[in-house]
């Protein structure tokens, strides 16, 4: 059980460090998210000056949501990336047989590559251009220790649920063997129903209700909304028990689809 | 030798484009599943985003002073100058992979200009989804607009200066990666940023972008002074009325430049020696 453990955190170790070497693209990262962050405060500004409590939030939590949104864009992959591209690379040049025949669960193997990737890009694309907004606008800030440990609680299982979407996309290369598609169509879903377009406490009516207990409402809206206070109690447990029972599903579904995937490959040769 | 002088037309680029290009396409109808869904994706990218701003109408009956059809008017016109502008300019945001690969060495000993090689590798046809839904909420607004003829020849102006000038600023930002391939996507902050940022009115934004977006990088030329023309109403800055019609002078500056930095790009260019 410790070796596991020891050896799902040398992969997450692994992954962490192949991220960082590419200094360039994570300051020009960092530059462009801070550059739509500086976009959309305006923009909110506007909103919340014709309607200062829109969505049952002020001005100071729709900035706030905005720095917090563009912290996990990266960290959550809300666009797509991370390791599941990786498979879908290998699903392509038919590497994944090896994949398949080493002694580690392929599922666990990417889902801890992952895990590294995000916590880079949470100390690297996650920290700074909060920093930035910081410095230009004026965030609100959680007051109780507890409410820093929820919301930090919160974001890995918010990578391991849009991990296990990504996933799927991948996976469907077994069959389409172009995944491009599936995979872009998922990013655009991921963009509007996580709140980064507009915040889901935006939404008319039944649409905010059906959006807020989609697996996407996990990635910005429900760790933005435990680190505004708009979620306390019960509430943040409701919230955080939502994310858990997604990532739980939707990674029953990967392992399900895999063990379909596995009896389609061909290796060839021999 | 004589079959062969044939092959050595001097053909046009658009023809080399075009031939390029259709390539592509075929390959792309290869993977027909894959194709749909992202010439769907495409669609819907635009589509939510566009949502999105409805939604914001939800709370509010105006934006900056600006009603939804006016900014409906605003974001259908960026919108259609990035998504021709991106039609044609491909997959140039990778030149820095095309030049780590090799690919770009290929390029130059082919009897094509180099621009319209770079331009047409990976065309993708599905790019076209988003013409049609900038297009489509453009139409939509318009239904609001007084039109009259002066009025009508500026939006074609505006269009076509728009997707110059989103065209330019692909090529340009680009070919930073001539220098140093590692930080491409900083060009997404001014590329699709100046698009997220032209979709609103810039009386939401303070002056002092809005200066730096007309006399610096000329990206409020791509809807906004032809627009204020169009829906007949004054500058919210008071800056004068001759930006307005100004829209080909800072298409012409932008292709100027445009065309300086690729030159130097390229003749900075030393293969990656392997």
């Amino acid at each position: 059980m410790r070796g596991a453990l020891g050896l799902y955190l040398a992969i997450a170790r692994s992954s962490f460090r192949r991220y960082s070497t590419y200094v360039g693209a994570t300051l020009a990262g960092i530059f462009t998210n801070s550059v739509f962050g500086i976009i959309m405060c305006f923009v909110y500004m506007a909103v919340w000056e014709a309607n200062p409590d829109a969505g049952g939030y002020d001005v100071t939590d729709a900035v706030t949501f905005v720095w917090l949104g563009q912290a996990l864009l990266m960290t959550v992959a809300i666009w797509g990336g991370g390791t599941p591209d990786d498979l879908a690379a290998r699903i392509k040049s038919g590497d994944v047989a090896i994949d398949f025949y080493r002694p580690v669960g392929l599922l666990g193997w990417y889902l801890a590559g992952d895990l590294g990737r995000a916590l880079y890009h949470l100390l690297t694309r996650g920290v700074a251009p909060t920093v930035i907004g910081a410095l230009l606008f004026d965030l609100r800030y959680p007051a109780s220790p507890w409410t820093w440990l929820w919301f930090f609680a919160a974001i890995p299982i918010a990578v391991t649920v849009s991990f296990s979407l990504r996933m799927l996309a991948s996976i469907s290369a077994f069959w389409l063997l172009d995944d491009t598609g599936p995979r872009n169509l998922m990013g655009f879903i991921a963009m509007f129903f996580c709140g980064l377009t507009v915040p889901l406490v935006l939404f008319p009516g039944a649409l905010r209700d059906i959006a807020m207990a989609l697996p996407w409402a996990g990635f910005i809206q429900i760790p933005a909304d435990i680190w505004l206070g708009q979620r306390s109690g019960w509430a943040v447990a409701g919230g955080l028990a939502l994310m858990v029972g997604w990532a739980v599903v939707l990674l029953a579904v990967c392992v399900a689809t895999l063990r379909l995937a596995e009896r389609r490959v061909v290796v060839q040769g021999g | 030798m004589a079959s062969k002088s044939a092959t050595f037309a001097p053909l046009s680029p658009v023809t080399d484009f075009w031939r390029i290009a259709s390539l592509w396409i075929r390959a792309s109808m290869a993977y027909p599943a894959s194709f749909w869904m992202l010439a769907v994706s495409s669609f819907l990218m635009t589509g939510l985003d566009f949502a999105g701003i409805w939604i914001i109408f939800n709370s509010v009956d105006e934006l900056g002073g600006f009603s939804l059809p006016e900014i409906g008017f605003l974001y259908g016109a960026t919108g259609l100058g990035i998504a021709f502008a991106d039609l044609l300019v491909g997959r140039v945001e990778r030149l820095g992979q095309m030049i780590r690969m090799g690919r770009l060495d290929t390029m130059m000993t082919k009897p094509v200009p180099l621009l319209v090689q770079v331009c047409a590798d990976e065309f993708a046809l599905r790019r076209l989804a988003r013409v049609l839904q900038s297009g489509a909420v453009f139409a939509w607004a318009s239904a609001y607009v007084d039109w009259t003829p002066a009025r009508a020849a500026t939006a074609v102006v505006m269009v076509v200066c728009g997707s110059i000038i989103f065209f330019g600023l692909f090529i340009s930002l680009a070919c930073i990666q001539f220098w140093t391939a590692d930080s491409s996507e900083a060009a997404n902050a001014f590329t699709y940023g100046g698009n997220t940022l032209t979709q609103y009115p810039m009386t939401v934004f303070p002056s002092e972008v809005v200066k730096a977006l007309t006399f610096l990088l000329p990206i409020a030329f791509v809807n906004w002074y032809p627009a204020l023309y169009i829906l007949g109403r004054d500058d919210p800055f008071g800056l004068p009325s001759a930006l307005q019609h100004a829209a080909p002078v800072a298409a012409a500056l932008t292709t100027v430049v445009t065309v300086v930095v690729w030159r130097t790009g390229v003749r900075h260019y030393r293969s990656t020696g392997s």
